[in-house]
């Protein structure tokens, strides 16, 4: 019975960070139909940033935090902007391999900067953990957890409340339309990039107490994250935060009760499950395009 | 759309200049190495043309190609180094498992589409890299198998750089002249419909679904060849051969060399082979340099190189005219 706990716990902890993920590609496939095979490696940035401004440098959070956070967003803006904006006839296969061609350049540059070694760092406070009947909650994963709720519920107010908000979900749906209208769809796509590049530095940022650091951690990441934004349903801010915290807690509880190494294939095993039975995902508003 | 007398005479220039071609290669290389990446191309040119009859000609995208390669690989190196089986039979049992598996992934799968068809693939892709890795006692797990017998025939071994290559690249010769043929029969004409409109295709009484199904279990047949040429060449083989950046990279020669063209497949298991042994100068920088290199042809030419240069061929003597 703790134990059960314990893994629902340490799967909660680990989906908010998938969730964090999850949200980020969603949301940006929402606004410009893009996957972007990167994403993961804004979350390595991310951790990796916070690693050499907080756990190097010195500096304080707060501080590394928003340095790590704003030269992430850089890095996505000068993807969209020489990267993808270029690119003339945007189909899908050329999309998917000029984000793969970017994840291998940034797993490069990675690679360079901060060597190859993986690094960890101390938690963000050392108050006590937290017992619940047995099972031990660490704080940093009530970070993790709150971090991904806000993260989500930003969104959700942004998306529904401001003109910006409404603006990008007008050119997700019409392109041209929303640019005749007067909105300035070239601008939204950077922005789609901006959040989505900021949500993935937060998600590693809050990760890099609990996890190894290295410049290749963002390609698993970046698949989870996938894995979760399709089970909840593409485009679906809550449905990515569902489907995060979904995959978490039975890849732990598949660790704990069947095998260490089979944690990985679940998420996969749960995507084809998923894709088969309802393409569109468990919280789609609409039915993905199907024959 | 093609005159049938002159496009069978352009057709048979070409596959002569191309047999010459290997053949002249094979005779005048000395060099063991360059041999080695010689071979290494045509084992790659056999996943390129398996997947582009996919990609290129019934425009459904695989980002887990990887794994059928990694099947034939691991087929050849547990029946014939574990258990001493012919090689010659464990790769006709590599083919039907490939062919086998692609049935079953295919049928649901291939009701996908768009990215959808994409994260599939690269679902199925992973569960099968995993696998590899996991199921330690049959693989040998992440350190790899070792002891895979070398090929031969009667007596005769393909032990030398060069009886290898004229190996390989026969099959990639027979291989091409199979895709021709598929490509301009009745499946080959479906699958064009399929490419240009699916719902059109379908209308007109095209058996969709049957007939990607068929495209693919071919592209897993000619990725499980491959990894049994590439298995027993290397006689070592780990997962890393076989995950997610291999699918990717297969994804990329097809691109890169151009979708719907034999050539172009050819062209792109070239370069995407030589890439890495160019850029080996670049020691650290090899990794940012690649990955510069695929985005800049995307963004550049996303049609592949042999279009590219087509039409920047054109462009120019447009110029000049």
């Amino acid at each position: 019975m703790e134990d059960l706990l314990q893994y629902l716990f340490s799967g909660i902890t680990i989906g908010a960070v998938y969730a964090v993920v999850a949200i980020g590609l969603s949301m940006l496939y929402r606004s410009t139909e893009l996957i972007n095979f990167a994403h993961g490696e804004f979350a390595m940035f991310g951790a990796l940033g916070l690693v050499t401004l907080w756990g190097q440098l010195h500096l304080p959070l707060p501080l590394a935090f928003v340095l790590s956070v704003t030269g992430v967003a850089c890095v996505g803006m000068v993807f969209e902007r020489f990267a993808l904006r270029p690119v003339k006839d945007p189909n899908p296969i050329t999309l998917v391999i000029i984000t793969v061609g970017a994840s291998i350049v940034f797993r490069g540059i990675a690679m360079n900067v901060w060597g190859k070694d993986p690094v960890s760092l101390p938690p963000f406070s050392d108050l006590e953990s937290i017992e619940i009947a047995g099972a031990v909650i660490v704080p940093q994963s009530l970070y993790i957890v709150g971090a991904a709720l806000v993260l989500a519920g930003t969104l959700h107010l942004f998306f529904r409340y401001t003109i910006q908000g409404k603006a990008m979900t007008a050119c997700a749906v019409n392109k041209k339309a929303a640019w005749l209208t007067g909105i300035p769809s070239e601008r939204m796509g950077l922005f789609a990039v901006l959040i989505s590049a900021v949500s993935g530095a937060v998600a590693g940022i809050f990760i890099a107490p609990v996890t190894m650091n290295t410049y290749d951690m963002g390609t698993m990441l970046g698949l989870k994250g996938f894995c979760a934004a399709m089970i909840g349903g593409l485009g679906s801010l809550w449905g990515a935060f569902a489907g995060g915290i979904l995959l978490g807690v039975l890849e732990s509880l598949g660790a704990g009760l069947i095998s260490s190494g089979s944690k990985d294939a679940i998420a996969f095993v749960l995507l084809l499950l998923i894709l088969y039975l309802c393409p569109g995902g468990l919280f789609a508003q609409k039915q993905a395009e199907r024959f | 759309m093609k005159g049938t007398g002159s496009i069978i005479n352009k057709g048979l220039v070409q596959n002569t200049l191309f047999v010459l071609a290997v053949i002249l290669m094979g005779a005048m290389v000395e060099n063991t190495y360059l041999l080695q990446i010689m071979t290494f191309i045509g084992i790659n040119t056999l996943l390129a043309l398996g997947l582009n009859m996919l990609m290129g000609y019934a425009g459904q995208v695989s980002l887990g190609q990887g794994a059928f390669y990694g099947i034939g690989a691991y087929a050849t190196a547990i029946l014939s180094g574990t258990h001493g089986v012919s090689p010659w039979l464990a790769l006709v049992f590599a083919i039907a498992l490939a062919v086998g598996v692609a049935w079953v992934v295919g049928r649901p799968t291939l009701r996908l589409s768009g990215y959808y068809l994409g994260m599939g693939t690269l679902g199925f892709g992973m569960i099968v890299h995993i696998f590899f890795r996991e199921a330690g006692s049959l693989t040998g797990g992440a350190s790899g198998f070792v002891g895979i017998p070398m090929l031969g025939i009667g007596s005769f071994m393909f032990e030398g750089g060069r009886s290898y290559f004229y190996l390989v690249w026969a099959v990639v010769f027979g291989t091409m002249l199979v895709c021709r043929r598929i490509i301009d029969s009745k499946t080959g004409r479906a699958l064009a419909a399929i490419h240009g409109r699916e719902n059109a295709a379908v209308a007109l009484g095209v058996d969709a679904h049957s007939v990607k199904l068929t495209i693919f279990m071919f592209s897993a047949a000619l990725g499980a060849m491959a990894g049994f040429f590439y298995a027993h060449f290397v006689l070592f083989i780990s997962p890393d051969s076989f995950g997610f950046m291999a699918s990717i990279k297969m994804v990329t020669m097809v691109v890169i060399g151009g979708m719907a063209s034999v050539w172009g497949a050819v062209l792109g298991a070239a370069v995407i082979t030589l890439l890495p042994e160019v850029l080996h100068g670049f020691a650290d920088y090899e990794m940012i340099v690649f990955g510069v290199i695929l985005m800049g042809v995307m963004i550049v030419m996303p049609q592949g190189l042999t279009q590219g240069v087509v039409d920047q061929y054109d462009r120019y003597r447009k110029k000049r005219a």
